[in-house]
């Protein structure tokens, strides 16, 4: 079970030798892993603008849905069993997104954050998890698809540049139920980010997708774990990095479990890096561990390339400059899930930051 | 009234075994207006050619000139070469993913014109245009060249060459896999574009069938590198008919 086991961390601080952490510079995570950040009294997370009918948020006593042995995780639940609750209620169509955003207090105190997000039976519902400014944070939030939901969550890393940023967003799916996640990295020192979903029922299935562009000295981690130890669930997996300048490093592990019990199983998991200039790392492990042969189908592709001169060539020869054709195909390599936001406003904020980003990088 | 003219172009490429000069030494001048059909077997070197007047990083100039109306091509950056009036309808246009044909146009034409088009005007200019090379409206939406099938592809080069209205339209192999239908749709749409703007063209081609729509004033023989045969219309009948042994041989 060595796949399970590189997303289950061992309860103690970590060394960086364990298999979950190999990749992470240990030193710049503000002591947020090994109790010596000092975290605040605070749960900056908020409504922006109105909630609408059928959702209701909270911040109350709150109780975890699932164990995990990830040192941060447990460090936020020793910390506070205060958290903030996002629910939608059964049926609650709401064609709305709900907004939530975080009030960034510097980089003093580290805020260590608790929240579940429920999605109630049959409710349909799209939340924006907004995230701006030089904080640390600590994130352990919960997501409850419950039977025949279906929940995007939007959450958008657009951090300044001191931030330390460390979360497991697990999702519980739960029978013919869809979780939808759309997770966007441009912004922060250290982001690293555990996106795992758990299907508990039959018929459940999940899209995990992401984007995230490192410029130098930048170092994001994305961890996915989905785990199908139920029959006849579907999982999908599809990330896009962009990476430029010296030390810019990111990670991407796609780990996908199908348990003997999961019959059925559907899966495909891919990972595209574009290495816009030397000195960058990017770091690309799918990670397929297979108990049953009663599948439908199980893939994973990962590639990690530079920019295409006949692209640019084509572009070139129609006029555009040498910038503008790279913005073009940088934004072309990313349209495929930035368009997935499906919220104009969010949409083009996201590739105007990517715009900079590359400008930042300069040729 | 202007004037591309090439003198004396050597051009290679770099290889494992180093560089292989591929042209050898071509002389070509071309005049607003006129149009010049370059024919020759596979591997001569016309797309090479082709390539090396648009400015593909690949190929490598070890001797001549290229210039437009007097100014030295050779020194211009890609999108230079576009702006002053150069235009290259690719053999194998090139995907691009996730940037649509829409956008790509657009930006095109900002490029080339100074300014970014009225919106209003522009699309419908795109939209005749598209109407025009008889694609569906819906191509611009769809990623540039992406799942294109090798005629739709054609007819996209052809479309932004009378979008983009240049001085000079280089046809690499344009009725190359197109049908009987396509081709005539296709070749409208050049004689279109060198009517409305008095462009000169280069057609390269293999086949004398594209020149019965686009009739070309002078047909140049390419083997080996370099134009080893020059003459009129009659010269493209001729190659139909017998090939290019006696120039490959010769
Ligand atoms: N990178 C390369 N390495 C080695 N040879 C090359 C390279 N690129 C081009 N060539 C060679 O250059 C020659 C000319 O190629 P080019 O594409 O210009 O021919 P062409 O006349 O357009 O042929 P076709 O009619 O098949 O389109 C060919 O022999 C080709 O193999
Ligand atoms: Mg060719």
């Amino acid at each position: 079970m060595t796949t399970l086991q590189s997303n289950i961390l061992e309860n103690h601080t970590p060394t960086g030798r364990e298999e979950a952490w190999r990749f992470t510079p240990l030193k710049r995570l503000g002591g947020m892993h090994d109790g010596t950040a000092t975290p605040a009294e605070r749960n900056s997370l908020a409504v922006k603008g109105a909630l609408p009918t059928g959702a209701t948020f909270a911040h109350q006593e709150i109780i975890a849905v699932t164990q995990t042995d990830d040192a941060i995780v447990n460090r936020i639940r020793e910390f506070t069993t205060k958290g903030a609750v996002l629910t939608i209620a059964a049926n609650a169509e709401i064609s709305e997104p709900i907004f939530l955003n975080r009030t960034s207090f510097g980089t003093d105190t580290a805020e260590f954050s608790r929240v579940l997000i429920k999605a109630g039976n049959h409710s349909k519902s799209v939340v924006v998890l907004e995230n701006t400014g030089d904080t640390h944070l600590a994130e352990d939030l919960e997501i409850v698809v419950e039977p025949g939901a279906h929940l995007t969550l939007i959450a958008l890393q657009e951090w300044g540049s001191k931030t330390i940023h460390a979360a497991r967003h697990h999702a519980i799916v739960d029978r013919d139920a869809t979780f939808k996640s759309i997770v966007v990295t441009v912004g922060g020192d250290l982001v690293r980010l555990l996106p795992t979903v758990d299907f508990i029922s039959p018929g459940a299935s999940c899209d995990l997708s992401g984007v995230y562009f490192a410029t130098a000295g930048q170092f994001f981690e994305h961890r996915m774990f989905v785990d199908h130890k139920v029959p006849n669930a579907k999982s999908r997996v599809n990330y896009k990095g962009a990476l430029a300048g010296d030390k810019a490093h990111t990670v991407w592990i796609g780990d996908v479990f199908i348990r003997a019990a999961a019959e059925g199983t559907d899966t495909y998991e891919l990972n595209r890096n574009l290495l816009l200039s030397d000195g960058a790392r990017a770091d690309s492990v799918p990670n397929l561990e297979i108990e049953t042969g009663e599948i439908v189908g199980a893939g994973h592709a990962s590639t990690t390339g530079r920019f295409d001169d006949e692209q640019l060539f084509y572009l070139m020869s129609r006029g555009i400059n040498m910038d503008d054709a790279r913005r073009l195909v940088v934004r072309g390599f990313f349209n495929e899930i930035v368009s997935e936001i499906g919220i104009a406003e969010i949409q083009e904020r996201i590739m105007a930051r990517i715009d900079d980003e590359l400008a930042k990088a300069g040729k | 009234m202007s004037t591309l003219e090439i003198r004396g172009l050597k051009v290679s490429v770099e290889t494992e075994q180093g560089a292989v000069e591929i042209l050898k030494g071509v002389d070509l001048t071309i005049k607003s207006g006129e149009t010049h059909a370059i024919m020759g077997p596979n591997g001569s070197g016309k797309s090479t050619l082709a390539y090396s007047i648009a400015g593909h990083p690949k190929y490598t100039i070890t001797s001549g000139t290229v210039t437009l109306d007097g100014a030295d091509v050779l020194e211009m950056t890609v999108d230079e070469r576009a702006k002053a009036g150069l235009f290259l309808a690719m053999q194998y246009p090139v995907e691009v993913p996730g940037v649509s044909v829409s956008n790509f146009l657009r930006t095109a034409a900002t490029a080339l014109r100074g300014e970014a088009p009225k919106l209003r005007e522009w699309v419908g200019e795109v939209r005749a245009a598209m109407e025009s090379l008889k694609m569906d409206p819906s191509f611009a939406q769809r990623n540039v060249n992406e799942g294109f099938s090798g005629g739709e592809k054609k007819r996209h080069e052809i479309m932004q060459l009378e979008l983009l209205k240049p001085k000079f339209a280089i046809l690499d192999e344009t009725d190359s896999g197109l049908d009987v239908d396509a081709l005539r749709i296709v070749s409208e749409g050049v004689v279109r574009a060198k009517d409305a703007s008095q462009c000169g063209v280069l057609l390269i081609t293999h086949y004398t069938r594209i020149l019965r729509y686009i009739k070309p004033d002078f047909v140049h023989v390419f083997a080996n590198g370099r134009i080893v045969e020059e003459g009129g219309p009659e010269l493209a009948d001729k190659l139909e008919a017998n090939g290019y042994a006696e120039y490959v041989t010769a």
